[in-house]
């Protein structure tokens, strides 16, 4: 069975100009019945499901532990409200999506794209290579890499101590810093890609023509290269933001969200209290909370994306 | 439009339509087969329970002819498997008729309405009075009705290195009379015989139950009369809010972690501390003392990746004391697995047979022997075949006598993660013990719905 890629209105991605669309005839009812299969599939397995989480979520269902479940309205939205631990945690998704994503994948990403175009072609290559291999490794393997650098004994603090600096338990006294290196070093590439794609699309004339009128590189940067490739940044934010916000596996294996909720964002508080504690209609009302915050962001990166140049 | 347009839809909804209800066809066996779902090990080198099993099938297809096992192995860690089970059992189509429960969750699995009570059974199974009592206990329900047949228990006590003991100039044949002399011990070792851990103790949420049980229920059972549960009262079925025995038991493991006598505290509260302590810890000489489960030497045997095979030399074991040494003078925590019949079973009286056919003394002998398991039919565990069968085995059958089975009722697993919060705040040194303990009590009375006791 195949799914279409969800449609998201961010405006094209590519090239300045496009062909318009001719306006629908009537009678174009005919032509939508080949997209039936599809659509009444995609009711069947995508939107029917996630309708009986949206149900689930106001009830006090539990996995076990029962004899009956029943509806209780916004109960358990209310008791996230008053449960330090949700706030505890999306105070730290928070931190997360905003130091990993925003600030680190994003400038990472866009530094590197920008410095690769410069480099000769087995430096571009090497670079290359090696960023994309942190990102195509299985997240498991990404995590226990990096629990492997971080921990007491592990490669950072041995490079630490050949420097004389004081070596400590990342994973311990910053648990949340470390899963966020972690999320950028592995997802990285995907900003690479995406931002290598973007300048090169960016006509040579203009930068030459900037350069011929003496503007210096952070000028051109600022003036130039960033207007002309609003639309990716704001493509790559949004596709960025919306995967480190559902983030499990990389943090699970470093951390299992600790110590004492330190690095509990959350898609672990999620799990913890709908697997450990059983409490399927909280863990599922606290998912639906965590779609408003991802569409919370969406939402600011498209106003971003509204205005024209 | 071609004549053919309306097919596609047709066919997509013929074709979802078939998806869908083959999810439920039924569970597809007849009055003749009995379906027997089991935890497989997600280690494929492990096979212990597939021969096992696959034994006990040939044995009941002979015995009786004409009816069929079906083995559904279920491969997952232990927390996915009982999620997965949870949802077969919510439904006649996907019910086996008999399947493997752990007693951290049976409680919660029978108010649940999942599990038959299998009274009307044992009442006509003369094999059942073998059983010992505390091990029939394991899978009572509130009700007072029994849900599963236990296959073997498991026992908690001290571990020690005889070697750091000689360096620190403690007696290899060390048994401990209290708390404190547990404490002595380890601060004794931590003067004499540095670089190494003194005493490990699991605690805060990391390991989960591993802390609860191994640590703080071994500490809290021990600090009363024995006899009656220091964690749930049983007469008001309410949860016991703290107490005096509730913050001794949290002090002994605020001292073990202040007094620096454990490991460093960031590896303490590191996921994996549990399996340096076997794979690491132990085996190379760097832990004195450890509080851990009956099963380790599972870890140690050939072909698990770090045998051990001198463990039984270089090791001593002691039972863990009592607080005061105040009689029955030691204690033991149990858990294990049970063998149920869910509600929603469609063979029920052959699947007890086949708990009788697995059940028999030879049958449940090979099996505790297999697994590492602590005898739970009092005839094997007097059999001398049984008891040298493996260095260890006597030391914690013999625990049995003074062992205490978790309240496991529903609300037991939003408890013992409370219980595991509050160890890790007195651990980490952002809790001390009053406040922890208050912090707990606010946690366990929304964890059981206000069903508290002060104590």
């Amino acid at each position: 069975m195949t799914t279409t890629a969800p449609h998201t209105d961010l405006g094209k991605t590519s090239g300045p100009t496009a062909p318009r669309r001719p306006p629908r005839r009537p009678g174009s009812l005919v032509r939508a019945l080949p997209l039936t299969p599809a659509v009444v599939l995609l009711l069947l397995f995508l939107a029917g499901p996630i309708a009986y989480c949206v149900y689930i979520a106001f009830t006090d269902l539990q996995l076990t532990g029962q004899a009956q479940d029943s509806f209780v309205g916004f109960e358990n939205f209310t008791r996230a409200f008053g449960d330090e631990a949700f706030l505890n945690a999306v105070w730290l998704t928070l931190v997360f999506t905003v130091l990993s994503s925003l600030v680190g994948q994003n400038t990472l990403g866009l530094a590197l794209a920008a410095l690769m175009r410069r480099a000769s072609k087995p430096v571009r290559t090497l670079t290359g290579g090696i960023v994309v291999t942190a990102w195509v490794l299985p997240e498991v393997v990404a995590g226990f890499l990096l629990y492997a650098f971080f921990r007491r004994e592990g490669t950072l603090n041995a490079v630490l101590d050949q420097l004389h600096l004081p070596a400590q338990n990342w994973l311990f006294t910053l648990p949340i810093l470390a899963v966020s290196f972690a999320n950028v070093w592995r997802g990285t590439a995907f900003s690479m890609l995406v931002y290598s794609a973007a300048l090169n699309e960016i006509p040579k004339e203009i930068t030459e023509a900037a350069e011929v009128d003496g503007a210096g590189g952070w000028r051109r940067l600022w003036h130039i290269t960033l207007p002309m490739i609003r639309r990716s940044i704001g493509t790559n934010l949004m596709l960025n933001t919306l995967q480190t916000l559902s983030v499990f596996g990389l943090i699970w294996v470093m951390t299992r969200g600790g110590p004492g909720g330190r690095s509990q964002t959350l898609p672990l508080f999620m799990y913890e209290q709908a697997f450990q504690n059983s409490l399927i209609g909280y863990g599922t009302a606290v998912a639906l909370l965590l779609l408003l915050v991802g569409s919370l962001f969406s939402l600011v990166y498209l106003r971003l994306l509204r205005t024209e140049v | 439009m071609r004549p053919t347009a309306a097919f596609t839809p047709l066919l997509a909804l013929a074709l979802a339509a078939t998806t869908l209800t083959a999810c439920g066809g039924g569970s597809g066996s007849g009055p003749d087969t009995v379906k027997v779902s089991f935890k497989q090990s997600t280690d494929n080198s492990v096979k212990v329970m597939d021969t096992y099993l696959a034994d006990v099938k040939k044995q009941f297809e002979k015995a009786h002819p004409g009816k069929k096992v079906e083995l559904v192995p279920i491969k997952a860690p232990d927390s996915e498997y009982y999620t997965k089970l949870q949802q077969m059992l919510r439904s006649p189509k996907t019910a086996p008729d008999l399947v493997y429960e752990d007693t951290f969750l049976i409680n919660s699995d029978i108010t649940s309405g999942y599990l038959k009570p299998l009274d009307p059974y044992l009442a006509k199974w003369p094999d059942w009075n073998r059983f010992i009592d505390t091990a029939k206990a394991a899978a009572k329900g509130e009700d007072g009705k029994t849900y599963g047949v236990p296959d073997g228990t498991d026992t908690r006590g001290l571990w020690f290195s005889k070697d750091i003991f000689a360096r620190a100039g403690l007696p290899a044949d060390w048994q401990p009379k209290t708390w404190k002399d547990v404490l002595t011990a380890a601060r004794t070792i931590k003067q004499k015989v540095p670089g190494v851990i003194p005493l490990n103790v699991y605690t805060g949420k990391p390991v989960g139950e591993a802390a609860t049980m191994q640590t703080f229920e071994m500490l809290l059972y021990g600090t009363n009369d024995g006899l009656t549960d220091p964690l749930y009262d049983k007469a008001s079925k309410k949860w016991i809010a703290g107490g005096q025995g509730f913050e001794d038991a949290l002090g002994f493991v605020e001292t073990v972690y202040q007094e620096k006598l454990g490991p460093d505290v960031s590896d303490a509260l590191d996921p994996n501390v549990m399996t340096r302590v076997r794979g690491e810890w132990l085996p190379k000489g760097r832990l004195g003392i450890a509080l851990d489960g009956s099963w380790l030497p599972q870890d140690w045997l050939p072909g698990s990746g770090h045998e051990w095979p001198e463990w039984s030399e270089e090791l001593g074991l002691a039972a863990m004391p009592t607080q005061h040494g105040q009689a029955p003078g030691e204690v033991s925590m149990s858990g294990g697995w049970t063998w149920s019949i869910p509600a929603k079973a469609g063979n029920p009286d052959l699947a007890f047979a086949f708990i009788k056919t697995m059940q028999t003394k030879a049958n449940a002998q090979k099996w505790y022997v297999a697994n590492s398991g602590i005898a739970v039919r009092e005839d094997v565990a007097r059999d001398p075949e049984y008891v040298t069968a493996q260095p260890g085995i006597k030391f914690f059958t013999d625990l049995v006598r003074h062992t205490h089975y978790r309240p496991a009722y529903p609300a037991y697993p939003k408890v013992s993660t409370a219980i595991q919060e509050a160890m890790e705040g007195v651990t980490t040194g952002d809790m001390s013990v009053d406040e922890a303990t208050s912090t707990y009590v606010d946690a366990l009375q929304d964890a059981t719905d206000n069903q508290v006791v002060e104590r």
